[in-house]
């Protein structure tokens, strides 16, 4: 958009971000006040909780369902992580060679990736679950980061090549005629501007893999392997007739945490990296 | 300052493409010289191998007498500004004029760095802008930047791959100049790809002419309007372009489509028994003869004009006559110009007179011009008939003076000045 906005235009936009902005977060903030609620108050059909508590939080922390949630959490992040980094290393070297050099079967590559992801995961999860179970991945951090891969791999492989593309390489050969060796004409023209666009993968990666509920569920047994999506399904209440609604609700709003702050803290570099593809390529 | 002397230079791509078939170039000490030709002459390829980003096939390449064939890019302290510039996104102005230098760890202090950067953006006119990102710069703004870190290194030569290409027409020519200037006051040696011949014939000291890889002449601006070596180097140089007339020769007499030509014996013998030649004549040779001393009339060939479209530039008129070709002539023609990336016009004559001329058009009008201008073609070598290299010779000893003189002045400037670059 160019120009500046007139009065007229300026009310409207307001009105449609607050629409949007408020049909996004109403979940996000009834789950937050849901976790302040005590379990007997769960049913008054109140919004904000009548009287204010942490007891959901305690338990999932410190106290009965500690071990089930913070082994999950354990997971999550581990699983994430490694899943995330391979993701990126493996779709780095596939986009530098999408980006950079010709090769037959290129193309033949970015449409395998993207069949791969928009294949249902569902449909594999059946398949998967035998197959693991059969040669010992079931329950395993392996035998989730492998179906994470095809997750993350398609979508970081489509980012990276989109952004590698549009880095002008010529600057590699300009700062070796500068004086610098091959080393150091990629670490101080290339990396600069690659680390952005990497940097954005690795968090939408991380992002995926994070949220992931079908693959966690199906895949695992114990708290050896299962993340906090799946774990959340196994809360209890403190007794059979008792929902355990306020413990899954602090537990979402614990695993949403990480997710936040790193949007916002990486927010314009996001946009940046998502939108520098399709806009300039 | 280094001489740069490229030995029988070949490239061969790996899909078996032959790029450069074998080019040999001796450059000076101090000398602008210009590679120019058509896209796909391999000008481009030769840049790039001289500076090391192009490995060289066979020959040999020897800056200041050694050989460097094998060097890797940094080895050879070569300063290259590219065509797109290749500016570095994320370092301000100063930084990508200081890149260079940082590089050479240890060897300069910080004092120094922003010492040399001031002298380079200084002379470049960046002062300025020097805390800029490339991205909020001009063209213009962007080229100097180029040039600026090609300037702060002690570089033993200056290459330039189509530096003005990107830029609009009235920059170009501002750029020009600076660069000429630039080249005389640092008096460094410098090799200049362009496939613009205004360009090539402005900033050369001597112009390379490449086609399909192959040098076709190397001369001073002046020898190459004057003497041309063959059609592709009489038709890549001078703008407009030079005109090209089927010639059939018929005893004593050269019947072109304008005008029958007598034949000096010198010529006679040099046409052998060629029946059908290409005469070329450039159109500043044509002169209207309504405005021709009556004494010089008889020593050319006037003859009568229809002339179809006129173009008054105010300083020159452009008058445009077409005419018949021969069909052997045509052809021939014809893959001239798919060879200078043209295309095949309907066939007409420029001729540039001068704009006090009276020429109407739709009007038949006496135009004059002198054979002994004229220069006649073998239609099958392209090769030129009336080459005269003694006169090329000379041209070019009269350059090379003006030159070093032109050098001296500027050393002897500095010094006077007490700054010294670097």
């Amino acid at each position: 958009m160019t120009g500046t906005l007139t009065g007229r235009q300026r009310f409207w936009w307001a009105v449609i971000t607050v629409l949007v902005l408020l049909w996004a977060l109403f979940p996000v903030v009834s789950i937050f006040a849901t976790s302040f609620k005590l379990p007997s108050q769960l049913n008054l059909g109140l919004f904000w909780p009548k009287t204010w508590t942490t007891s959901n939080y305690e338990q999932i922390l410190v106290g009965d369902a500690k071990t089930l949630f913070l082994s999950a959490l354990r997971n999550s992040i581990g699983i994430s992580l490694i899943a995330t980094a391979i993701a990126v290393v493996l779709a780095t070297l596939a986009a530098y060679a999408i980006g950079r050099l010709d090769f037959p079967g290129k193309r033949l590559i970015l449409t395998a990736a993207l069949g791969v992801s928009i294949f249902p995961a569902i449909s594999i999860v059946t398949p998967l679950f035998n197959l693991w179970r059969n040669i010992g991945l079931y329950d395993t951090w392996l035998g989730l980061i492998i179906p994470y891969l095809s997750l993350t791999l398609p979508i970081s492989i489509w980012t990276l090549a989109a952004f590698f593309r549009q880095i002008p390489w010529e600057l590699e050969q300009a700062a070796q005629v500068d004086g610098a060796t091959s080393w150091q004409a990629f670490r101080k023209a290339i990396v600069p501007l690659a680390a952005p666009g990497v940097f954005t993968t690795a968090l939408i990666a991380f992002f995926i893999a994070w949220n992931d509920f079908v693959y966690g569920i199906s895949l695992t047994s114990t708290d050896r392997a299962r993340p906090v999506p799946a774990a959340l399904a196994f809360f209890t209440g403190a007794s059979q007739f008792e929902e355990p609604t306020g413990a899954i609700s602090a537990a979402a709003v614990v695993v949403t945490i990480p997710v936040v702050i790193l949007v916002l803290l990486f927010q314009r570099q996001i946009v940046a990296g998502l939108t520098q593809g399709a806009v300039k390529g | 300052m280094a001489s740069i002397t490229l030995k029988d230079i070949v490239k061969v791509y790996g899909d078996g493409y032959l790029a450069v078939k074998g080019v040999s170039l001796d450059i000076a000490e101090g000398e602008f010289v210009i590679l120019v030709g058509p896209s796909g002459c391999g000008k481009s390829t030769l840049l790039r191998m001289i500076v090391g980003l192009e490995d060289i096939t066979s020959g040999d390449l020897l800056i200041d007498g050694e050989r460097v064939n094998e060097e890797a890019p940094r080895k050879r302290r070569l300063a290259m500004v590219f065509q797109n510039y290749a500016l570095y996104p994320h370092l301000t102005v100063f930084e990508n004029i200081a890149f260079p230098l940082r590089l050479e760890r240890g060897q300069f202090t910080e004092e120094q760095i922003r010492e040399k950067v001031r002298f380079a953006a200084e002379t470049l006119e960046l002062q300025d802008h020097l805390d800029r990102k490339p991205a909020n710069l001009s063209g213009g703004q962007r080229q100097r930047v180029a040039m600026g870190r090609a300037i702060v290194r002690d570089a033993r030569a200056f290459l330039f791959d189509e530096p003005l290409s990107n830029l609009d027409a009235k920059l170009r020519g501002q750029m020009r100049t600076e660069i000429s200037r630039l080249q005389r006051s640092l008096g460094i040696t410098t090799v200049y790809v362009t496939h613009d011949q205004t360009e090539a014939m402005t900033l050369g000291d001597r112009v390379a002419v490449l086609r399909k890889g192959e040098l076709q002449q190397i001369a001073s601006p002046r020898g190459l309007y004057e003497q041309p070596v063959n059609l592709f180097v009489a038709g890549f140089i001078g703008s407009p372009p030079m005109n090209f007339l089927p010639g059939e020769v018929e005893g004593d007499v050269l019947r072109l489509p304008i005008a029958d030509v007598p034949l000096t014996p010198e010529l006679r013998e040099r046409l052998a028994d060629r029946r059908l030649v290409i005469v070329g004549i450039r159109p500043d040779h044509f002169v209207d003869a309504a405005l021709l001393e009556e004494h010089k009339r008889d020593a050319g060939v006037t003859f009568d004009a229809v002339v179809d479209v006129i173009e008054w530039l105010g300083s020159e008129l452009y008058a445009y006559i077409p005419f018949e070709t021969h069909p052997d002539v045509a052809a021939k023609l014809d893959e001239l110009d798919r060879d200078l990336d043209g295309e095949s016009m309907r066939t007409q004559l420029v001729a540039a007179l001068s704009s006090e001329s009276r020429v109407r058009d739709g009007e038949s009008h006496p135009l004059w011009f002198d054979p002994a201008r004229m220069l006649v073609f073998d239609p099958e070598t392209w090769e030129n008939l009336t080459y005269n290299e003694a006169a090329v010779q000379a041209l070019d000893e009269q350059n090379e003076q003006d030159r070093k003189a032109a050098l001296e002045r500027a050393a002897a400037r500095l010094s006077a000045a007490g700054t010294t670059p670097g």
